[in-house]
């Protein structure tokens, strides 16, 4: 393939990381990436969820869990009422005693971005604020705003309005735009396409961080999800994500643990670190740990922040809480006891 | 991480910080697995099983007194503290408990029908299933093993031995149509410290199937859970002498070995014991019997077989899938402290993927947690014994001195115990020791190769052939490699898989005989 095919009525291809771009491409393509073995893989991402996360351990990657939050809400019947709650919950998640750092970002459709950009930034000073700096951030740090964008969750519309939406949207005020490639150029087998567009969006953001959704449940194959990883990560794409959450199966983690991998031989072919989200079906906390371990075990301490790593939840966040405050309290309490967001 | 942030003006309200990226220098792209987020200890309960300070030997299903009055002591190799004491058997005593099994054999057992003989192994299987977390605990403290390994593949592949062999106790005549299987009569037994329970039930399970009865003899270091087994027949009532069990050292096998009145021995340990005990079995005969159920001359040498020593290769070729590779050298060689006579020891690397192979099992060995093998997220536990870890130093010196590059986890490991950083060892030849003799501990010799004749000529360049590894994208390669690979058991894009149905042995210096699935049955059967 070509990487850097021209289309018509587009603009030009971003030339961001031209430097890396040079040294990935080559004459055959994609063919260098290495395959994926499913039943290897499939066994060695059990092996995370076996790791037994105790009393100190649990209480830190619990919080751990909480910073990288993008607590998400994505549905038609959003309003701004609805995300001023889920705003001021990423602001400060839970009671002060309990020493949570606020989450990562929010992430709302392009239309609510403008509403949790004027929560977030004018409540600002009214937050308790966390006492340790634990959690590898200031504990204080205002969440991000994030936005899906291009078409989201089909990605099946013309690239001019997917591109014109990220540009407004970011002007509305979005930090990161969570765009989806287009599963319909990607299983033709047009990777040029899939190329291009992720590096006319990441043109489009301007400043704003891009995350690239891959929708891996309609990718289906481990191999697919590699090749994906690996177009999105070459055409300029800061974080590669799983999926919308709009299909099953969303994120898994032997598709985390591939993506995981690609991101790895990346980093050490570029010297370039993208991040990781996972998001979708990620509901409970031992969920969340086996994530975390996973990251540790793959990519290391560096990837273990909210600058490289993020969870894409809607419920995660209140059974992190509910599992802070039994490791805190030493009981357990009902949901009445956890802000809704 | 470092990034570079830069302004970034986008309207007259706000102003966001836009992360440009920061392009990590060659020389420090370096994955830090540090202790940012480090795991709490998290050791199994190990505070309600109970090990008696002494244990004696199970002979005609009781526990009774060695005639020898000898005892020693076992400890655990991840403390050095004293766990029990244990009998080491003499002569006399293993005569004892063949008579006890011969008795057992000609009253009983031999005249008991499949179906029953199944009852019993499916009871003791259930048991051994009740008991699985007590006897993984003794199974870890014992021979320092991975609490982890015992508890997900140790006990599991235990119960599932004895299940598997009790399904085949009234079948046998389906197992080998036409023909007539009869049992060979008292096996002698003899098993290796790697496996205790594992080995136990490869070795009890097929000869019970068959109507045989059993004298086995655990190594010396990992006797207690064999004897904790010995009380579970106890608890299924298995007839009394159907299996006895004497403990001890070399001596002790040495009697068993030499005991005229056993018909078949099954050994599974070093090639060295291995050839010891076929020139005993080839000068000795079984004595004639009177009465034998088939009326025949029974002076035939008593049978044998044995599951010896290994240094099988690991095959990864250009178009494996790369990182689940690694992952299956990783398993083949580090697996129970790579004291596994199956592990992939030597790394066949084709040369246009060895620095990426070679970058990768660096990273990945700093992942591997070695310490207190009752703690769950232990992947590396204790070296079985002090001589076993002296013996590693020394093939790994020896290795270092004739040329090799040795690499090893920056792991710390405890003060008390016997423990060895996962390690290998890159730039070897087929001309250093650690090429060709069995380490039995966690290192890796690495080597490569060029294309797929080469690597199976360099993979079979070896007296061993036990068990070898290929990992290739491409099916027809793959069974190419495995009809040029001279070694008994062949896995592709995995490794280190066990199951009873499927038989495992070797080739070469690495024994004769299977075990598992129908060939195991008929090791324990006389066919005609």
């Amino acid at each position: 393939m070509k990487p850097l095919a021209t289309l018509k009525n587009t603009p030009p291809t971003s030339q961001v990381r031209t430097s890396h771009l040079t040294h990935r491409a080559s004459p055959t393509g994609y063919a260098h990436l290495p395959t994926v073995d499913a039943v290897t893989l499939e066994e060695r991402a059990a092996e995370f969820t076996k790791r037994s996360i105790k009393t100190s351990a649990k209480l830190a990657g619990l919080k751990l869990a909480v910073s990288v939050c993008d607590l998400t809400t994505l549905e038609g019947k959003d309003t701004p009422g609805k995300v001023a709650y889920l705003c001021r919950k990423a602001l400060q998640p839970a009671d002060a005693k309990y020493d949570v750092p606020p989450c990562a970002a929010v992430c709302v459709y392009p239309n609510m971005v403008k509403y949790a950009r004027k929560f977030l930034d004018g409540s600002g000073t009214s937050i308790l604020p966390v006492r340790s700096e634990t959690h590898g951030r200031d504990a204080r740090a205002t969440p991000k705003v994030a936005a899906v964008a291009t078409g989201f969750p089909s990605g099946q519309y013309p690239l001019r309005t997917k591109l014109e939406e990220v540009r407004r949207t970011v002007a509305d005020g979005a930090d990161e735009i969570d765009m989806v490639i287009d599963r319909c150029a990607f299983l033709a087998g047009d990777h040029a396409k899939v190329f291009d567009e992720i590096a006319a969006t990441k043109e489009a953001c301007g400043p704003a961080h891009l995350k690239v959704i891959l929708e891996t449940g309609e990718l289906v194959t481990y191999d697919n999800v590699r090749l994906a990883s690996e177009i999105a990560m070459q055409a300029g794409g800061d974080f590669i994500k799983t999926s919308t959450g709009k299909v099953n199966p969303a994120a898994t983690i032997p598709v985390t643990l591939v993506m995981l991998e690609a991101i790895r031989d990346y980093f050490f072919a570029t010297g370039i670190r993208i991040g990781m989200k996972p998001a979708g079906g990620i509901r409970n906390s031992k969920q969340a740990l086996a994530y975390l371990v996973m990251v540790k075990e793959t990519l290391g301490d560096d990837w273990l922040n909210p600058q490289m790593f993020r969870f894409g939840a809607s419920t995660l966040v209140n059974d992190l809480l509910m599992q802070i405050a039994k490791q805190v309290d030493g009981n357990y309490q009902s949901s009445d006891y956890f802000s809704l967001p | 991480m470092k990034t570079k942030t830069k302004a970034v003006k986008l309207s007259a309200k706000r102003v966001v910080a836009a992360p440009s990226h920061a392009v990590v220098p060659l020389k420090e792209r370096r994955l830090n697995f540090g202790n940012k987020w480090d795991y709490a200890h998290a050791p199994e309960d190990s505070k309600n099983y109970v090990i008696a300070p002494q244990h004696e030997l199970f002979i005609g299903g009781k526990f009774v007194k060695p005639t020898s009055g000898k005892y020693f002591e076992s400890i655990n190799p991840a403390t050095e503290q004293t766990l029990t004491t244990i009998t080491a058997a003499n002569a006399d005593d293993v005569d004892s408990a063949v008579k006890s099994a011969r008795k057992a054999y000609d009253k009983v057992w031999s005249k008991m029908s499949g179906r029953e003989r199944g009852k019993y192994l499916y009871r003791i299987a259930r048991i051994i299933q009740e008991k699985a977390r007590e006897l993984a605990v003794l199974e870890t403290l014992d021979g320092g093993k991975t609490i982890k390994e015992s508890r997900d593949v140790d006990l599991p592949l235990v119960a599932a031995h004895f299940f598997y062999y009790a399904g085949w106790a009234d079948k046998l005549k389906y197992a080998f149509p036409g023909k007539t299987p009869q049992p060979l009569g008292v096996a002698g037994q003899i098993i290796p410290w790697n496996f205790p329970l594992l080995m136990a039930a490869w070795k009890i399970a097929p000869a019970l199937a068959c109507g045989n009865t059993v004298v086995l003899k655990p190594a010396e270091t990992t006797s207690i859970t064999a004897l904790r087994l010995a009380q579970i027949f106890q608890e299924a009532e298995l007839p009394d002498g159907v299996v006895n069990i004497v403990t001890g050292a070399g001596e002790t096998g040495a009697a068993l070995v030499n005991h005229p009145d056993i018909d078949k021995i099954a050994f599974t340990g070093s090639t060295e014991v291995g050839k010891a005990i076929a020139r005993i079995v080839a000068q000795a005969s079984s004595p004639v019997r009177p009465g034998d159920s088939n009326g025949r001359d029974a002076r035939a040498t008593k049978k044998l077989t044995l599951e010896l020593g290994g240094k099988a290769a690991n095959i990864l070729f250009e178009d494996a899938p790369i990182d689940q590779a690694i992952e299956g050298v990783i398993a083949g060689i580090y697996f129970n402290q790579g004291h596994v006579c199956c592990a992939g020891s030597r790394l066949f690397v084709q040369e246009g993927i060895y620095s990426t192979v070679i970058k990768k099992l660096r990273d990945r060995i700093q992942t591997l947690r070695v310490g207190n093998p009752l703690d769950k997220n232990t992947d590396i536990g204790a070296i079985n014994s002090r001589p076993q870890l002296e013996k590693i130093r020394e093939l790994v010196q020896s290795g270092v001195a004739e040329g090799a590059e040795l690499t090893q986890s920056s792991c710390s490991l405890p003060a008390k115990g016997y423990w060895f950083a996962p390690s290998f060892l890159t730039g070897v030849t087929h001309a250093h020791r650690v090429a060709n003799e069995e380490i039995f501990g966690p290192v890796l010799s690495v080597m490569t190769f060029r294309t797929p004749e080469e690597a199976f000529e360099r993979a079979n360049n070896i007296p061993y052939g036990l068990s070898a590894g290929v990992w290739t994208d491409k099916g027809s390669k793959i069974f190419k490699m495995v009809n040029k690979l001279r070694a008994g058991v062949v896995w592709a894009n995995t490794y280190n898989k066990f199951d009873p149905t499927s038989p495992f042995g070797g080739y070469k210096e690495s024994g004769f005989g299977r075990e598992g699935g129908l060939h195991g049955l008929a090791a324990y059967c006389r066919l005609d």
